[in-house]
């Protein structure tokens, strides 16, 4: 077997393995974790397809920021601990006929589709050719980009802002602790 | 076995799509939910780059399509885990069982 067959297998056994543990972990932090795991592994896979600028941003983007800002959510609200809650609504026959039904579907259609492939060498210097690209043919989508992630940016701010109304019982640091067993009262 | 091709990249986004679907239809956290679009993302990222790669290997418009979104994905997830914090503001808990009515 040669070594891209055997890093895809390997490289599809992990991504596989911790996605089922990201939708089935009982602990929402491990599931964090595991989603880390599963983007390393969707970074990899960009590096087989010769695409090292995705796998760049892969890591830096997905690893390095949303899975940080995830496991900072999952700290500011979950009890860590709650192992002994449900973690699943009642949909799971649902979401498993669902899911598996789509899969049978989206390979069989996979198996019957000839797709034409190109056997041609993959382009050198791909990096510099999605510069170019982002500042020629996609400048305007590029640009589009820039000011939805500042609006992004903008909006959560203003959505995460404390409301005046509940932080007025929360805020004040002398009510903290009532309000923290009466959240365990209610637990 | 046949060296990896396009088809086997497609199987590989078509299996993390649908676990993806089926975390975000079974999960009760709604973090766990965001968890699962991510991973939904990222298969609809490996398709796009393996068809990029083995249809039009002289382009580099797969890879182009992906940054954008990647670029969105962080969009949606800094904005969702913002709502998520409200809603634990002001529900106490971000079960999506629970939050059931979209004015407070």
């Amino acid at each position: 077997m040669d070594p891209i067959t055997l890093a895809f297998l390997a490289l599809a056994f992990l991504i596989i393995v911790a996605s089922l543990f990201v939708v089935s972990s009982r602990n929402i932090f491990h599931s964090a974790i595991f989603l880390i795991l599963a983007l390393f592994g969707v970074a990899g896979i960009f590096v087989l397809l010769e695409a090292p600028f995705l796998a760049a941003a892969q890591v830096l983007i997905y690893v390095g920021a949303i899975s940080i800002l995830m496991i900072f959510a999952v700290m500011l609200t979950a009890r860590i601990a709650d192992g002994q809650l449900r973690y699943t609504n009642e949909q799971v026959p649902t979401g498993l006929l669902v899911s598996l039904g789509l899969l049978v579907v989206m390979l069989y259609s996979l198996w019957q589709t000839p797709i034409p492939t190109s056997a041609a060498a993959p382009v050198s210097g791909a990096g510099r050719k999605l510069g170019e690209l982002f500042l020629t043919q996609y400048v305007l989508p590029f640009e589009i980009i820039s000011v939805l992630l500042l609006t992004a940016l903008i909006g959560a701010l203003v959505i995460a802002k404390k409301d005046p109304r509940a932080a007025s019982a929360a805020d004040d640091s002398a009510a903290d602790v009532p309000a923290r067993e009466r959240e365990r009262a209610v637990v | 076995m046949p060296s990896i091709g396009l088809h086997h990249y497609l199987a590989l986004s078509a299996v993390v799509f649908c676990i993806g679907i089926y975390g975000m239809l079974t999960r009760r956290n709604a973090i766990g939910v965001l968890m699962s679009v991510e991973l939904m993302f990222n298969a609809a990222n490996i398709a796009l780059v393996a068809f990029g790669r083995f249809v039009t290997p002289q382009l580099v418009t797969g890879q182009v399509v992906a940054a954008f979104t990647i670029a969105v994905a962080a969009a949606e997830a800094t904005v969702a885990l913002a709502i998520v914090l409200l809603i634990y503001q002001h529900h106490r808990g971000i079960d999506v069982d629970r939050i059931n009515i979209m004015k407070w």
